[in-house]
């Protein structure tokens, strides 16, 4: 009887996810009590995170791909919608429209797109599966591209592009046209010129924008501002050396000087006190999980199991690899957590409700196209 | 056709798994790129961000030193230092500051006064700095504050040292106060290497003692290497240097002598400078009216510096070293033993002084009125005859008269170590060729060198330079600077430095030369112009009246009581005591006071019985009597 149920609960978990997910959360663990200064309450309230989010993820785990197939367009929609709402009647906050009022809390409309886009794409493509040309393709990018716009609008960069690159990847997948990708590689290049040169920047970007960018070149401009954190950062991290100053260690935490320490700026606690060494086997079990995923998507039956599986894994990769890019100072400072490592209870849920969504594709292997 | 489908899907799955491989590589490259930039900042750029991280965490906070303390002879304590609490706020670090003070009202009391003081002050500083808008909050102030400390970000209790001048007024030009380093000050302290040594410290000496001795009262402060987090607050303690109290100032100054003539001057405007003609030590140094010193400490508030400084008597202004007047007839005991070291033809005559001299068909009247027919050098000094020392003046020629001057400073500081010391002016024809602009004004009349022969004319000297040309003739040429410090006490060490009387020169005046002068002048005091004022002195004196003309009569007839008294002329006085060994040379002038004998004498005759004799001064009383008693005297000798 026992055994049955623990069979009916472990049915739908990939266990080799399931470990390395755990391993991150038990890094994730020391790093927060040491970047809380000792609050064993804020690791407590992640553990607590941690059982909803993998309930949440076994819940999703459980729906067969089916399921979900049937719930991408009205995901979609329901985002677009929303979004044209926060056009309409959205909150301002620091120059910014990004949330809607409803009521009780505020939401950001954006943050559904994350998961809504990709699988809008998925559904899109697995349903033109077996005649899929390049006018998919335009489709395909309108699909995105609207809701990208929109985002851009508020203005939002940081995720319009996080999304915008969820939707490629799935393009990708798809089989988007190699030329076409060289092409974007350039126009990618060209934009990456532009706006790091403040003058041809201005014209094209916000403000605000265009100086966080040149403060990532130059963050000495700005000391006290927008440079502030990645010098901070980059001292944390340079400081710890080969393996760092040891787990509770880290002056530059202990003392105050990171800011953000907890969420975004994690990783400079994690660089300043487990070193190179300790960055190498947090990048090492990122590469787990995300080979992981993309081992799940090689597995898959389904185009759409295929294309959502790679795209989850990629953009988990997108993440991680953006954050630890801000906090080192090689990328611009984007309001990115550090995937499963920084504290916050809404990214943790997301990041495990995609997870759920990779292990719901790995279970249903036998899944035929419907 | 289900052949052609598997075949569609074996490639499609090629494909995609080409696809998956891509995306690989891509994030193997990706990480190998963070991998590089983490061994860059982490191995290549380790040491730099190490250092970096090092001097973040670590900061040096300056601890101040407490001032010295500054003593008068007896040790009466003059300004001293206690702790108490302030109230500071940061501006930069409070959002609404008019509410947040609004606030704070309903917790300590703040004054308009307060307000005023500390809208003063942020004018005066940058925003970021801690300003004080209470000082000196009481036990239960403080403790309602403590309670309430969450609703004030940016406000904060301090424990401070505060300066305090017991004595309030007395003594407030010789002691100086100390007040908020302003921009002014930072640039001078950064010019002498100072700067480093004020971390830390907000007040700096601005006047008197307080000034001049700057850098021994401040002493050296010490600093504490704490670590810091990035909101500046200190987490811990690594090393303490501890700082260096200021020395303590022992003063020359004898504090009670000084009240005796801040009483008597009561409120008269004026100035003394009595000094010990042996060492130059400064006994007492009155500038009236005073202030007090205690409202600067902390930033004075608009009004009061208002009334302070638009007061027409002036109690900002150190009279004593900073007001010049012309001496008078004080003047003529300097020009009498030039004379004599001149041996010009006149010391050996008797004049006929009519009460008036004719020079270049210019009459130069006496302030006698008929003269006293015949003059000798002896009885000139003590009868004040100015028909006498216009002969002199125009024998002596005024070259000879700014050289001999000269030597007795006059026309120089006198090196007294208080700040802000005037020369006055010495008049010669080279004086006047840099004084004026206009050519016809650049040429000296001889005319002029008659009227200088008595004080008058361009002369114009402060009560120090008085005090210490007469000190120097006391001590018989013997010249010493005057110093109001005493000693220097190193309280950390107990050792203690005297400021070394040296003689600055010796003037090479012939002794009986100096003994005919001082015979003259202590002839002022027993049948001269002095004469009512020193009746029954216990002590042999020395002493010269003089009157300071402020307003040219233009030969109408002198009658105080008909023009505003601040027009009235100055009363002079110049004494030493006792007159063959001296220990007390003073000067003394009473704005609008007078003749000499009048308004000056008076308060030098208790001066001299206080530090002579112990008399303590009888009540107010008996001034206006012993001014009664000098009445027969000064009715007899009119002028000075």
């Amino acid at each position: 009887m026992i055994k049955h149920i623990w069979n009916q609960i472990k049915r739908p978990i990939d266990p080799w996810l399931l470990l390395f997910i755990v391993l991150l959360f038990i890094v994730s663990s020391f790093v927060l009590y040491s970047a809380s200064n000792r609050d064993m309450a804020r690791v407590l309230d992640k553990v607590t995170f941690m059982g909803v989010a993998i309930a949440g993820m076994w819940c999703i785990a459980s729906i067969p791909p089916r399921t979900l197939m049937q719930l991408a367009l009205p995901a979609y929609a329901v985002g677009v919608i929303l979004l044209i709402a926060v056009e309409v009647a959205g909150v301002t906050s620091h120059g910014a429209t990004r949330w809607l009022n409803i009521g009780i809390t505020r939401i950001q409309p954006s943050e559904l797109m994350r998961l809504a886009l990709p699988l809008m794409l998925a559904w899109y493509f697995h349903h033109f599966e077996s005649t899929l040309n390049w006018r998919h393709f335009i489709v395909g990018a309108l699909i995105m591209f609207i809701p990208v716009a929109l985002i851009l609008k508020q203005p939002d960069l940081g995720t319009a592009l996080l999304i915008a690159s969820s939707g490629f990847y799935v393009l990708f997948f798809a089989g988007l046209s190699w030329r076409f990708i060289g092409l974007m590689s350039v126009v990618i290049g060209v934009f990456a010129y532009v706006v790091t040169h403040w003058d041809m920047c201005i014209n094209v970007l916000h403000e605000y924008q265009c100086r966080r960018i040149a403060t990532m070149l130059d963050p000495m401009e700005d000391p006290l501002g927008a440079g502030y954190h990645i010098i901070q950062g980059t001292i944390a991290i340079g400081s710890g050396g080969w393996f760092g100053k040891g787990w509770l260690a880290g002056t530059q935490t202990h003392l105050d000087f990171i800011p953000e320490r907890t969420t975004d700026f994690i990783f400079a606690v994690y660089g300043e006190e487990f070193g190179l060494v300790g960055n190498c086997v947090l990048l090492v079990l990122y590469l787990l999980v995300i080979f992981r995923g993309l081992m799940i998507s090689n597995n898959a039956n389904t185009l759409f199991g295929r294309l959502l599986a790679g795209a989850i894994a990629m953009n988990f990769f997108t993440y991680a690899l953006v954050n630890m890019g801000m906090v080192s100072g090689i990328l611009p400072v984007v309001g990115v957590p550090l995937p499963l490592i920084s504290y916050g209870g809404t990214s943790m849920v997301s990041i495990l409700a995609t997870f759920g969504l990779l292990m719901s594709i790995q279970r249903d292997r036998s899944l035929m196209k419907g | 056709m289900s052949r052609h489908v598997v075949m569609n899907q074996h490639n499609e799955r090629n494909a995609f798994q080409i696809r998956l491989a891509v995306a690989a590589l891509f994030i193997l490259t990706m990480f190998g790129v963070l991998v590089a930039r983490f061994a860059w900042l982490q191995v290549f750029q380790h040491g730099k961000y190490l250092t970096l991280a090092e001097q973040n965490r670590i900061s040096l906070v300056p601890i101040p030193p407490s001032r010295g303390i500054i003593r008068d002879r007896n040790g009466v304590i003059l300004a001293h230092n206690f702790s108490a609490y302030t109230l500071e706020i940061t501006p930069s670090k409070v959002g609404d500051l008019e509410d947040t003070i609004a606030r704070l009202k309903g917790i300590v009391d703040i004054t308009p006064k307060d307000r005023r003081r500390f809208k003063k002050l942020q004018e005066e500083t940058k925003d970021f700095e801690t300003l004080p808008i209470r000082t000196k909050l009481t036990d239960d102030e403080v403790a309602r504050f403590a309670a309430q400390s969450y609703r004030f970000p940016g406000v904060e209790i301090k424990a401070r040292l505060f300066r305090q001048y017991p004595l309030g007024e007395s003594a407030s030009h010789l002691i100086g106060y100390i007040g908020r380093i302003n921009d002014k000050d930072l640039k001078q302290l950064d010019e002498d290497g100072m700067l480093a040594n004020y971390r830390g410290t907000d007040h700096i000496g601005k006047l008197g003692i307080e000034q001049s001795y700057e850098e021994q009262l401040h002493g050296v402060t010490g600093f504490e290497q704490v670590e810091i987090d990035s909101g500046g607050r200190a987490v811990r303690t690594l090393k303490r240097t501890p700082p260096q109290s200021g020395k303590d100032l022992t003063l020359s100054v004898d504090i009670k002598l000084q009240q005796i003539v801040e009483q008597q001057f009561a409120d008269r405007r004026g100035s003394l400078v009595a000094i010990d003609p042996r060492t130059g030590g400064i006994l007492a140094l009155v500038s009236q009216p005073g202030f007090d010193p205690n409202s600067f400490v902390d930033g004075i508030d608009p009004q009061t510096w208002g009334e302070l400084n638009n007061s027409i008597d002036k109690p900002l202004l150190n009279r004593a070293i900073r007001g010049e007047y012309p001496p008078g007839s004080t003047f003529k005991p300097f020009m009498a033993i030039a004379a004599l070291e001149q041996n010009l033809p006149l010391v050996h005559q008797t004049i006929s002084d009519p009460g008036y001299f004719m020079y270049g068909g210019h009459r130069f009247n006496d302030s006698k009125k008929g003269g006293y027919g015949s003059m000798s050098f002896d009885r000139s000094i003590a009868l004040s005859s100015d028909t006498y020392f216009y002969q002199l003046a125009v024998q002596m020629g005024i070259d000879n008269i700014a050289k001999s001057m000269a030597m007795l400073d006059f026309g120089s500081t006198t090196g007294a170590d208080l700040p802000g010391e005037r020369p006055g002016i010495l008049p010669s024809p080279e004086w006047k060729k840099k004084r004026f602009k206009n050519p016809a004004m650049q040429k000296w009349f001889s005319g002029e060198t008659v009227s200088i022969g008595i004080g008058q004319g361009y002369n114009a000297y402060t009560p120090m330079q008085m005090a210490h040309a007469t000190a120097t003739l006391a001590n018989r040429g013997v010249m010493f600077k005057p110093h109001a410090v005493q000693s220097i006490l190193d309280a950390a060490t107990g050792k203690v430095t005297l400021v070394e009387p040296t003689p600055v020169k010796t003037l090479p005046w012939k002794p009986e030369n100096i003994e005919r002068v001082i015979r003259g002048m202590e002839g002022v005091m027993t049948i001269g112009t002095a004469a009512g004022v020193f009746r029954n002195a216990p002590y042999v004196s020395a002493g010269k009246t003089g009157t300071a003309q402020v307003y040219s009569l233009k030969g109408a007839k002198y009658n105080a009581k008909a023009i505003n008294e601040r027009l009235r002329d100055h009363s002079w006085f110049i004494a030493f005591a006792p007159a063959d060994k001296p220990t007390i040379a003073l000067a003394i002038i009473v704005e609008n006071g007078g003749f000499g004998a009048q308004a000056a004498a008076p308060i030098a005759r208790k001066v001299l019985d206080y530090y002579l004799t112990g008399k303590m001064p009888d009540d107010p009383a008996a001034v206006s009597a012993s001014a009664t008693a000098s009445a027969p005297a000064a009715e007899e000798t009119p002028g000075d």
